[in-house]
């Protein structure tokens, strides 16, 4: 007997549709995303084996988390009260048609503690630290300053990786706390100083309204991003093709991928950590 | 038992063969070096030697142990026997010559900081290069930089040495200055010496054996003056800078 394929029988390298998807570069693209991935996957299982097999160099620990901490402050601070107060002015002119104008402080305490802190933070953090991160490793390697540490019986992960990723995951909710800190600040400074809410009325909201849930769902988000952020920072330096061409690529590449995850994993992040974890 | 052994390498980058059945075999206390044209695969093959590289096919065994069926964290330990110098020197930019130098030494912990101290200024003081302890790659020349590279090659005592196109990018003295370090380090340490070069002035003055590397294949394999004397034409053109479709003339004087 013939068999009639339906369409899901159908061939489907031979289909038009398959014409297009294949002309676009479709597949290539997402088999290259899909072994990008699978390569972070293998670089997060080093660094959890390099625990195992090396203490970590707490020399280099500390100064990368001045380089991450200290030095990245001014950046995070400026970008956590700028947002306050713009956050405060645009809520301030919608609620005060409606008369709700001391509500004004509990949506932006929520909105910086839980949300704006963490992904702006985590994409000052990318713009700041991830670039120089993955330039430094992409120079290093094309310059087989990591094929030097090799030879010398050292683990690029041990050296290299690990005090990164640990500087970067302690950092990053310190400065999201900072970050959120200044911004609610901020957004006190314009709301009462500025725009007229009652001080007394705007304390009490953001107290009433703000809760250790979304504190922690901030501050959560906060160490996640950093250590997404190493990674893959660490991973596009590491792999950095050769040349200067290759550094430049691999930095936009680990700034625009790390800054996309930031972006997409918040959403995602917001509905496991509010509703799977129920701290709201 | 030879010290080094390879056998039967071949290694092709994005189809593109660039060893194509390379086998050699180097005894201990040898000082070794590898010729052969630019791009022929000789620092691809100086690299399979401690496994920065691995091979598509074949083995390559150091005192016996197969690197190819070791993991990176296996094969950490073999490269403790390995002091590599690198074509460009591959200093760390953002530590001083002290921790570049005493990098194994100093992330080991065997040492005291003080005999560490001592040790670097000995490995230091053995490439011509005293009391530069505080001063930055960036500061160096580049003579200075593969000196100094050298110094870390040596400095923890590995039995086999590794240089890659040592001489490269060196003006005449430079280069015989390193040269010069490097037979005195051979003759003085009793290491086994491998070094891959197109500098002939260079390879004549740190070898007693030389290999040819030629279309992917060892070509040739003997002692140095054999090979500097051989009359098999490949070699002979070689050695002697012989370009044999270009006239043998110098520029005309205007």
């Amino acid at each position: 007997m013939r068999r009639v394929p339906g369409y899901w029988h159908a061939d489907p390298t031979r289909s038009s549709v398959w014409a297009v998807v294949s002309a676009l570069g479709i597949p290539q693209r997402l088999d290259s995303a899909l072994e990008t991935l699978g390569s972070i996957a293998q670089l997060l299982g080093e660094v959890i084996r390099s625990f195992r097999y090396q203490r970590p160099s707490w020399a280099e620990f500390v100064r990368q988390l001045y380089f991450v901490g200290v030095k990245s402050q001014s950046v995070v601070i400026t970008t956590g009260a700028a947002t306050g107060m713009v956050l405060c002015a645009q809520t301030y002119f919608q609620f005060h048609k409606v008369r709700l104008d001391t509500a004004t402080g509990a949506v932006v305490s929520v909105g910086m503690a839980s949300e704006l802190g963490p992904v702006l933070a985590g994409l000052m953090l990318t713009a700041r630290v991830g670039a120089s991160m993955a330039a430094e490793l992409g120079t290093m390697r094309v310059t087989e300053q990591i094929d030097a540490l090799r030879t010398l019986a050292t683990h690029p992960v041990d050296h290299l990786v690990v005090p990164r990723l640990l500087a970067l995951t302690v950092a990053a909710p310190l400065l999201t706390g900072e970050a959120v800190l200044t911004g609610i600040i901020a957004s006190y400074l314009v709301g009462v100083k500025l725009l007229g809410i009652e001080g007394a009325y705007y304390l009490a909201y953001v107290d009433r309204y703000t809760s250790f849930g979304d504190i922690s769902i901030g501050l959560v988000k906060a160490v996640l991003f950093g250590a997404t952020i190493a990674l893959i920072c660490c991973y596009k330096g590491l792999t950095c093709p050769d040349g200067a061409e290759g550094v430049g690529r691999a930095t936009t590449e680990a700034v625009v991928a790390a800054s996309i995850t930031v972006l997409v994993s918040n959403f995602f992040l917001t509905l496991l950590l509010t509703r799977l974890m129920g701290w709201n | 038992m030879a010290i080094i052994e390879v056998r039967d390498v071949w290694k092709s980058f994005r189809g593109s063969p660039v060893l194509k059945g390379v086998s050699l075999s180097i005894e201990a206390g040898e000082a070794v070096v590898i010729i052969g044209r630019s791009g022929g695969g000789k620092s691809v093959l100086l690299k399979h030697l401690v496994a920065l590289l691995q091979p598509d096919r074949g083995e390559v065994r150091i005192q016996g142990t197969d690197l190819c069926r070791l993991d990176e964290r296996a094969l950490l330990a073999v490269r403790r026997n390995f002091g590599m110098l690198f074509q460009g020197a591959a200093l760390f930019d953002s530590l001083n010559v002290f921790e570049n130098v005493g990098f194994v030494l100093l992330r080991e912990k065997r040492h005291t900081l003080g005999e560490v101290r001592r040790l670097v200024a000995e490995a230091l003081d053995r490439v011509e290069l005293p009391g530069i302890e505080d001063q930055k790659p960036s500061e160096l020349s580049g003579g200075m930089r593969k000196r100094v590279g050298l110094a870390r090659a040596i400095v923890y005592k590995p039995s086999i040495l590794l240089y890659d196109e040592p001489t490269t990018g060196l003006d005449p003295i430079a280069g015989a200055r390193i040269d010069g370090v490097i037979r005195r380090i051979w003759q003085q340490l009793g290491v086994t010496s491998v070094a891959v070069t197109h500098d002939m002035a260079s390879a004549r003055r740190i070898s007693n054996r030389m290999l040819m590397l030629h279309n992917g294949v060892i070509h040739a394999d003997g002692s140095t003056r054999d090979i500097l004397g051989s009359d098999d034409p490949l070699i002979h053109e070689f050695v002697n800078g012989i370009a044999p479709d270009l006239p043998a003339t110098s520029v005309p004087t205007p």
